[in-house]
């Protein structure tokens, strides 16, 4: 049996220019739309950019949190995939994800959260494309770590400031 | 009706009375001047063409013009064009910076922004889906561009979350500020974003501080506008990707190769005011900014994959915790070798500084090396500077940058820039005013790019800065009257950004053009129609020019004499500036464009172009 894919991600390989959300939005809304992209890049200081999507948590907590059952996991990829007639834009998941990683579409103002593309993620396409590595599936089994990297972008991001610059890492980021 | 990749809208700004109203502009003006550098220029010649020579730049009339293009986010390597009349050559200048401030601007539902007046307290501007909204800037004002973004980033997301605390995360606006120097109108300031880019040439930064205008910020949650033929433009930008990624050298070292090569290999760099352009000083090359400085090595702008940005960071030592760029060349030779300096990590630094400081890091930094000069040849005196400004003597240009940025002392005359300092200091010296003049490396005030043009190895030539209606400017320069309207003029006007358009064939962008706008635009439509009407009407207000400088026809159409001295060192050496190929390029120029042997365009051109209404104004030109 093919084991379920991850993105594995690598913050600080990342250059910033934000084509996986370009290609995410391509793939899911039929044009290049940034706000509705469900992996975005923050960016609290510059060169200091973060991609953002859903870590596949193995206990997933936003599908369990939501009230009218719109959330369910992929059998094969394991991805979670939105009911966008179900939901009711409550933001349960939203507040249940350890990373604030959905959100409400700016469209439908659905929860939006990324579906892995069914198996072949674009983002991860044009990010290895350009020989950036930032983004990389791999055929792992679930593990207890994902969970870890869902995290709020801002902290990732003021740790990764200490990683480039050092002690001023401390202060570019309030 | 919007043609395709047009958000249809603008936002008209005026800062005295606090108002903000929509307007659009007809079909056929976005057909005739794209967006950026071309709908900048007709939105100028529409509000105060004139009144040209009348109006100071300064002046609270003068529009200050933010514009993306029809290609801006959608095309690789989004920038945005910043515009108005130039303070510095009283002409218009397209000057672009790479910044997601273009795309969220876009998103939001806009293709730009004007402001006209002078707010009487600091305000930044705030676009969102929303519209747009002045907030107080009392608490950034005075603040140096490192802390303004720190604060921005937080203060504006922190809002937007509050206007919409269910809809999860924001990421972070887009924005563009200025530093102390744009505040207290350094000529020749910056526009800054991204702590380490900006819009450097034409001074927009001085006349966004005369506005009391402290930053432009944009969040929008649209999709970029849609375009007329989406299918292609999906293909077209994968394809145009793979000619960026194919850029490998670019994609490794980006222009930070330069500091070494521009001068070793092809005598072009300006070294102590452009006193030398040739150095073999192998400290400067690349693997010593790489290897020590270089925390990101890939870092690209929005939807870019050129990525000739890296991160440096120096983490050791008095500048502990400067951040920039690679430097870039340009900053590699002005906020280095022009100072005499050949240390990375001092020019890390010095690069640095500018980027707080808000002075634009080419031309401020030529206003320090012209100061030098005149140090060295005993015009301008310790007494005069308040220290020994020494070639070399990084502490003393940093401190000379301040002085610049806050106007004391001997700063306030060199915050003028070059060349209107030189005027100041023949005045203070009983000189001629051609006696400082000739070491002033300008072309119609802006000061020159770090690009030399005596050895002619390099990608600038005789008539690259002479002809052009942007002067000094490194990233418009005029070739051969046709090429350049397809690269400078067009990309500006795009907007996106030279280092993308570099790799992908010319034909496959203008397909692209093509299949976003609906436009029935070709490489050669552009060459022969709107490129000259863009130029051609950016060479009209340029003549017009005033109210404190003028430009004179043919004489002012020049390199500066120091272009003309023979190249003192190097594998050049003995070589100048050829004048007779300058002289005879320039009317070959002038005749490409349809402009008269002293470079006025003819009322037939101004006919031609839908330009006859500049008829009039024209006139007196001629003789």
């Amino acid at each position: 049996m093919v084991k379920p894919i991850w993105i594995a991600r690598d913050p600080s390989a990342c250059s910033g220019c934000r084509r996986c959300e370009l290609a995410c939005s391509m793939h899911h809304e039929d044009w290049m739309w940034p706000e509705a992209s469900r992996i975005r890049v923050f960016m609290p200081f510059p060169g200091v950019e973060v991609p953002h999507l859903c870590a596949q948590c193995m206990d997933y907590p936003c599908v369990n949190a939501c009230p009218v059952e719109a959330l369910s996991t992929d059998p094969d990829t394991k991805a979670v995939i939105v009911d966008r007639e179900k939901c009711i834009s409550c933001g349960a998941c939203i507040r249940a994800c350890p990373g604030t990683v959905p959100y409400l579409h700016p469209g439908d103002n659905k929860a939006t959260i990324c579906d892995l593309c069914g198996g072949k993620p674009k983002c991860v396409e044009v990010c290895t494309e350009a020989g950036y590595n930032c983004l990389t599936v791999v055929n792992e089994d679930p593990n207890i770590h994902r969970k870890l990297y869902s995290r709020n972008p801002v902290e990732v991001a003021k740790d990764l400031a200490v990683k480039f610059f050092g002690e001023k890492g401390e202060e570019v980021i309030e | 009706m919007t043609p395709g990749g047009y958000a249809g809208k603008w936002l008209d700004v005026d800062l005295t009375k606090g108002s903000v109203e929509e307007f659009s502009f007809p079909y056929k003006t976005l057909e005739q001047f794209f967006g950026g550098r071309g709908i900048a220029t007709k939105i100028l010649w529409d509000r105060i063409g004139r009144k040209w020579s009348e109006l100071d730049a300064l002046d609270p009339e003068n529009p200050l013009i933010f514009a993306t293009g029809p290609m801006t986010g959608i095309y690789p390597g989004a920038r945005i064009c910043v515009s108005g009349k130039s303070p510095v050559s009283n002409g218009v200048v397209g000057s672009t910076a790479a910044t997601e401030l273009a795309v969220e601007i876009r998103t939001a539902g806009y293709d730009g922004v004007v402001f006209t007046g002078k707010s009487d307290k600091p305000v930044y501007f705030l676009v969102t889906d929303k519209g747009g909204e002045l907030r107080d800037a009392g608490h950034l004002w005075g603040l140096d561009c490192e802390k303004t973004l720190i604060k921005l980033n937080k203060e504006v997301t922190d809002e937007l979350r509050k206007r919409k605390p269910n809809i999860g995360l924001w990421k972070e606006p887009g924005t563009m500020y200025i530093g102390p120097a744009g505040e207290n109108m350094v000529r020749n300031a910056a526009v800054c974003t991204k702590m380490c880019h900006a819009a450097g040439y034409g001074g927009y930064g001085s006349l966004m501080g005369s506005k009391n205008l402290k930053a432009v910020v944009a969040k929008g949650r649209g999709s970029l506008p849609k375009v007329d033929a989406p299918e292609a433009s999906y293909l077209l930008w994968r394809k145009a990707h793979e000619g960026c990624i194919n850029n490998t050298m670019f994609r490794r070292w980006g222009t930070g190769h330069l500091a070494y090569g521009a001068g070793a290999d092809t005598s072009s760099e300006p070294i102590r005011n452009w006193q030398e352009e040739w150095h073999d000083q192998k400290q400067t090359g690349v693997p010593h900014y790489m290897d020590r400085f270089w925390v990101k090595v890939k870092w690209a702008d929005f939807n870019c994959t050129t990525n000739c940005m890296k991160v440096s960071c120096i983490k050791t030592g008095p500048w502990k915790g400067d951040i920039t760029d690679v430097p870039d060349y340009e900053l590699q030779a002005y906020c280095g070798t022009n100072f005499g300096i050949f240390d990375p990590e001092d020019n890390v630094h010095m690069a640095t500084l500018m980027d707080k400081l808000g002075h634009s890091g080419i031309n401020g930094p030529n206003t320090m090396g012209y100061a030098a000069e005149l140090y060295q040849r005993g015009i301008l005196t310790e007494e005069d500077i308040g220290f020994k400004l020494e070639w070399g003597d990084t502490k003393a240009f940093d401190k000379l940058a301040h002085m610049m940025a806050y106007r004391e002392g001997i700063g306030d005359v060199l915050a003028e820039g070059t060349y209107r300092a030189a005027l100041k200091i023949a005045e203070m010296k009983g000189l001629k005013p051609e006696e400082t003049l000739r070491y002033a490396i300008h072309v119609k005030g802006i000061e020159i790019g770090a690009h030399g043009t005596r050895s002619d190895k390099d990608y600038t030539h005789d008539i690259s800065y002479a002809a052009s209606v942007q002067g000094g400017d490194h990233t418009s320069n005029v070739t051969d009257g046709y090429s350049d309207m397809s690269d400078a003029v067009f990309q500006d006007s795009g907007v996106f950004c030279m280092f993308t358009a570099r790799g992908p064939s010319q034909k496959l962008i203008f397909d692209f053009a093509k299949a976003i706008t609906g436009f029935p635009i070709t490489i050669e439509s552009w060459r022969r129609e709107t490129g000259p009407r863009i130029v051609t009407l950016q060479k009209a207000l340029l003549l017009m020019g005033g109210p404190d400088v003028t430009w004179a026809p043919i004489k002012d159409d020049d390199n500066p004499p120091r272009f003309y001295e023979p190249l003192p060192s190097g594998p050049y050496k003995g070589q100048v500036t050829d004048r007779e190929r300058v002289d005879i390029r320039i009317q070959a120029y002038f005749e490409t464009l349809g402009w008269d042997e002293r470079g006025i365009p003819t009322k037939e051109t101004l006919d031609r172009l839908g330009l006859s209404d500049v008829e009039p104004l024209m006139k007196k030109y001629r003789r």
